[in-house]
């Protein structure tokens, strides 16, 4: 496999997902990565945004280096949240993962014209989504160059 | 775990015909029939992508990927021509290309680069991230293809 080619500060993830079990999945899958990273969870949309936003018991949260966002959220779906992301001056250059159990054409296409950096289906079947979490992962992590921590270098 | 069967077109804009003629081989290998399209500048990208001539009866590629540093149209603006139209914008552009600065990581993500990944000097490193990418992209990923 590629040498990570990101930097040796743990990498953080913010995992917007409603759903308790793949919640867990996901942070066990993560816990087993070769390279350190925190996994942040948020439950609904208007909580990520509190999140991203630093608002409130989220002062202190940092900036994500990745996000795994679902579309079908509390409070707050996720194309909206998406779109406020990709609009943000600051936060645009994220990544945002889309991982959703749709596989609507009108969801896919809306997600990309929306500026996702990826489009996934979570398949039902929970070792298949671990496989999943397994390869965003690896593919993530140590073939792609995350952006950047911050945009004003000195 | 996707079942298409229309095969996948591929647009590689590239301008070093050794990394071109690589990353064809390492393609060739998929498991997912897909089409190759090279073009070595970023003019005949956008020609390409816009079905201007000698490219009028071109396909729609439903991957992107884009070298930065290429002759008469530089990569950054490709990209940027790309991400504003409202017919391109949602084809995934992966950026190839052999910097690593954090000007360039940052900037291309901040045009809404899908991803950025740096080329490694080494071949068989090469051809292994080229199939990291057809890996990801072509099997995990849900492309935008299903309007096409």
């Amino acid at each position: 496999m590629i040498p990570n080619q990101n930097s040796a500060h743990p990498i953080n993830i913010l995992l917007v997902e409603d759903n308790p079990g793949e919640a867990r999945l996901a942070l066990e899958t993560l816990k087993e990565s070769r390279l350190k990273n925190n996994l942040y969870i948020m439950e609904d949309g208007e909580e990520a945004l509190f999140f991203l936003y630093k608002k409130g018991k989220f002062s202190d949260a940092p900036t994500p280096d990745l996000i795994l966002l679902d579309l079908n959220l509390p409070k707050k779906n996720g194309l909206e949240v998406l779109s406020i992301i990709k609009h943000d001056t600051r936060l645009k250059r994220i990544p945002v993962i889309i991982l959703t159990i749709s596989s609507a054409v009108e969801d896919i296409i809306k997600s990309y014209d929306f500026y996702a950096n990826c489009y996934i289906t979570k398949p039902i079947d929970l070792d298949k989504f671990t496989e999943v979490i397994k390869t965003i992962e690896d593919f993530w992590l140590s073939t792609v160059k995350l952006p950047p921590e911050n945009n004003e270098k000195p | 775990m996707k079942t298409e069967l229309i095969p996948i077109d591929i647009l590689l804009v590239e301008d070093n015909p050794g990394d071109a003629r690589l990353a064809k081989e390492a393609l060739k290998d998929s498991k997912l029939q897909n089409n190759l399209f090279i073009v070595d500048d970023g003019e005949e990208a956008m020609k390409f992508l816009l079905r201007e001539k000698p490219y009028t009866d071109a396909s729609r590629p439903d991957l992107i990927l884009l070298d930065l540093n290429l002759p008469k149209k530089d990569g950054r603006e490709v990209l940027k021509e790309i991400k504003e139209d409202e017919n391109l914008k949602r084809i995934p552009v992966v950026i190839l290309t052999m910097s690593k600065s954090e000007e360039d990581i940052l900037k291309s993500y901040n045009l809404h680069a899908n991803c950025f990944i740096t080329k490694p000097i080494d071949l068989d490193q090469f051809i292994k991230v080229v199939q990291s990418i057809e890996e990801f992209w072509l099997t995990i990923v849900k492309l935008p293809n299903g309007a096409k």
